[in-house]
């Protein structure tokens, strides 16, 4: 019996330390340092890397920004409407998230469209539709070509290029972005078992609540 | 005891020769069934799925077995030459297609033809590159 009660102890104490691993995800990016003062005395603190400030518009037709996201976690990806190869596994495992996350609060998921151009509201809502997507927790957005191309670096995913037969190269990534607009995770959208532990991520995200980590 | 072995035998060279007889139109749906598989996989998949299921109402099923008996002599050229805006009842719902052309020589459509009616839970037999020829002649 008491052999038994050691072992049950040494599980939960196992179980316990791998918790406690998993319980915050890293932060991505580049950092920074600096100096402020704090009650009195200089500290050092760290500078993370960042969504920067964007404006586009959604499927809708509404003005979004930044601040249309304060306070919410959120996903972003880049495609496009025509796109034949990638887009539609990407949209097929994001639909995965969509379904999980839909009704609950500060969350949200943000495509940006790479073709400007062809994807216009009137298209975008055509997509959504056709996703089967509806309210407002997956946006798709359309802003300047330069703009979006000039984000896609600040979610660390590969500059979109535009091929010889009119067609856009881009990773097929998935960003995990926390409240504060830092990375905290990238997924493979192509592929099922990244989706899953996204969909896993997003729920130790959810459940964060110090919103200093030290790291 | 010897009556029995030679019973058991005979058996044994009967099922030989049954199995040999239906081998070659199974090692022929095989041949088309399997390089059908890997077709599916590059060509089709991506916005088929890998269970045929389509996306939302931009991408049709392929498992509504009605739809592919009654256009059953379109499929190839469909996989052919793509579709560009035409209005299809798939599973009850309404797709506008877009779907690019694919350009394969018939051998290669006959494979994924009968991968795709053969799978998904379609079971409609082979499509040879007889078939598909025969068929490619009448394309609109």
């Amino acid at each position: 019996m008491r052999k038994l009660t050691t072992l049950a102890g040494l599980i939960i104490l196992f179980a316990a330390c791998r918790n406690s691993e998993q319980a915050t995800l890293p932060i991505y990016g580049n950092r920074d340092t600096k100096t402020v003062t704090k009650d009195g005395k200089e500290v050092v603190d760290t500078i993370y890397q960042t969504i920067p400030d964007f404006k586009f518009v959604n499927q809708y037709g509404d003005s979004i920004t930044q601040k249309s996201l304060n306070g919410d976690i959120y996903v972003a990806d880049f495609f496009f409407t025509t796109c034949p190869s990638i887009c539609p596994i990407m949209h097929r495992n994001m639909l995965k998230v969509y379904n999980e996350y839909k009704n609950v609060p500060n969350f949200k998921i943000i495509s940006h469209s790479i073709d400007p151009k062809h994807d216009s509201v009137a298209v975008l809502k055509k997509y959504a539709d056709g996703l089967g997507i509806s309210g407002n927790s997956w946006w798709l957005l359309q802003g300047k070509k330069d703009d979006i191309y000039n984000l896609s670096a600040s979610y660390l995913v590969r500059r979109p290029e535009e091929s010889a037969k009119e067609l856009f190269i881009h990773d097929g990534l998935f960003i995990l972005i926390d409240k504060q607009k830092r990375i905290r995770g990238s997924y493979d959208g192509t592929d099922e078992k990244e989706v899953a532990r996204l969909i896993a991520d997003i729920k130790t995200l959810r459940a964060e609540t110090n919103t200093e980590i030290a790291q | 005891m010897k009556l029995s072995a030679a019973l058991t035998l005979l058996v044994l060279i009967c099922c030989g020769i049954i199995a040999s007889c239906t081998s070659d139109a199974e090692l022929e749906f095989k041949r088309y069934y399997l390089a059908g598989e890997r077709l599916y996989k590059s060509h089709c998949q991506n916005c088929h799925g890998a269970k045929g299921e389509g996306l939302g109402t931009l991408v049709p099923p392929l498992t509504d077995a009605a739809f592919l008996q009654k256009n059953k002599h379109r499929l190839a050229c469909i996989v052919n030459l793509g579709l560009t805006d035409e209005l299809l009842r798939v599973s009850g719902k309404t797709y506008v297609s877009k779907m690019p052309a694919n350009n394969l020589p018939p051998v290669d459509i006959a494979g994924i033809l009968t991968y795709v009616n053969n799978s998904f839970g379609n079971k409609t037999g082979v499509v040879t590159s007889d078939d598909v020829a025969k068929d490619l002649e009448d394309c609109k």
